[in-house]
């Protein structure tokens, strides 16, 4: 019984339940009042093969995976059903690329304030586990905003 | 409203005219600028359209300055803050020209960009920018006047909006002088501004 116990927890921690995906520099974009919706950037580092799959949060109704693109400088804003991670590759969700699009927000997202986001991945055998985030919001037009140029970005450190 | 509008070949992209305009080659005076240079070209000459204080504005407001006119819709989480982003680094690194330097911003999204909120908006930017809001009626005239292309796409149980992120910039006598692609960093177009106003200093 014991050993059966044991067995099964070193097969819970193989296991790709447990798999983490670092988050790392996770922001939120402010809003002024009566703005609806906005962009969480940050970026994701897989353990192992994984898939962003949705998120969740308590100060928006929707929230989705979104992908931008560019196409003779018209921008084209599009929900993706998931976004790759492959083990130990560096995501950025950033302007100008991907971003967690938070959407009927409840609420102004004022510069300072902490956003939890719930981000939910899929391993390769289908399996979803999530993880929580707490992204603090970045004021509408502050420097940050900047980091959509390539020249300011700062570069994460994978785990 | 007064709008000169092009002949009507059907809904070009901008790309469409881009191609035209680097074909042409550089403008007057054997200027070259790092953005497009579409002077002489047969759109985007004007605008006749209601500020957010509902005070009807025209290029004639803005001689002597140097215009950055963008397309654009404020429940954008990305690329319209990024273009405001770099209007307010352009005009910083302009140092005190940039008192010559406008960004107007026309709403492709009238139904939400309500005045308030892109008062708001641009506030956090700089108070100094102004927002134009064409009518739902009008708005499809003032794009085709600047062969800006934007269309409504649903996503959840809202919209988002695919359209034309270039900036048009006008020169000090109100003439359509450049177009500015999004991916275009600030030197570049500071160094064009630059050259604008020395033009007609």
């Amino acid at each position: 019984m014991k050993k059966s116990i044991v067995a099964s927890l070193l097969a819970i921690a193989m296991s790709p339940l447990l798999a983490q995906v670092a988050v790392e520099d996770p922001w939120v974009r402010g809003t002024v009042p009566q703005q609806r919706a906005t962009g969480a950037f940050m970026q994701l580092t897989a353990e192992t093969d994984a898939r962003l799959v949705a998120a969740e949060s308590p100060v928006a109704g929707v929230v989705e995976i979104h992908e931008m693109a560019m196409e003779n400088d018209v921008m084209r804003m599009r929900e993706i059903p998931g976004l790759d991670l492959p083990a130990g590759q560096t995501v950025e969700l950033k302007p100008g690329g991907y971003h967690v699009m938070l959407m009927e927000l409840k609420e102004q997202m004022v510069g300072g304030a902490v956003v939890p986001i719930t981000l939910v991945f899929e391993n390769p055998a289908g399996e979803r586990f999530s993880q929580e985030v707490e992204a603090p919001v970045t004021a509408l037009g502050a420097a940050r905003e900047a980091t959509g140029h390539s020249h300011q970005h700062r570069h994460g450190h994978g785990h | 409203m007064t709008f000169m509008l092009c002949a009507r070949t059907g809904r070009l992209f901008i790309a469409c005219a881009l191609m035209v305009c680097l074909l042409a080659a550089c403008g007057e005076d054997g200027v070259r600028f790092n953005a497009t240079d579409i002077t002489g070209a047969n759109y985007g000459q004007g605008f006749e359209l209601p500020d957010s204080n509902g005070q009807l504005r025209t290029l004639e407001d803005f001689r002597g300055e140097v215009v950055m006119l963008y397309f654009g819709f404020i429940q954008c989480p990305d690329v319209c803050p990024t273009a405001l982003t770099r209007a307010v680094e352009i005009k910083q690194a302009l140092g005190p020209q940039g008192e010559q330097f406008r960004v107007v911003y026309v709403t492709v999204d009238p139904e939400r960009d309500t005045p308030e909120i892109v008062r708001a908006y641009l506030d956090a930017f700089d108070p100094g920018f102004v927002g134009l809001h064409p009518g739902t009626d009008e708005l499809p005239q003032v794009a085709d006047a600047f062969r800006v292309f934007y269309r409504k796409v649903p996503t959840g149980d809202s919209y988002t909006m695919d359209h034309t992120a270039t900036s048009f910039v006008f020169d000090p006598q109100g003439r359509l002088r450049l177009a500015v692609s999004h991916a275009m960093e600030v030197p570049p177009i500071v160094a064009d501004v630059r050259t604008l106003l020395q033009q007609t200093n």
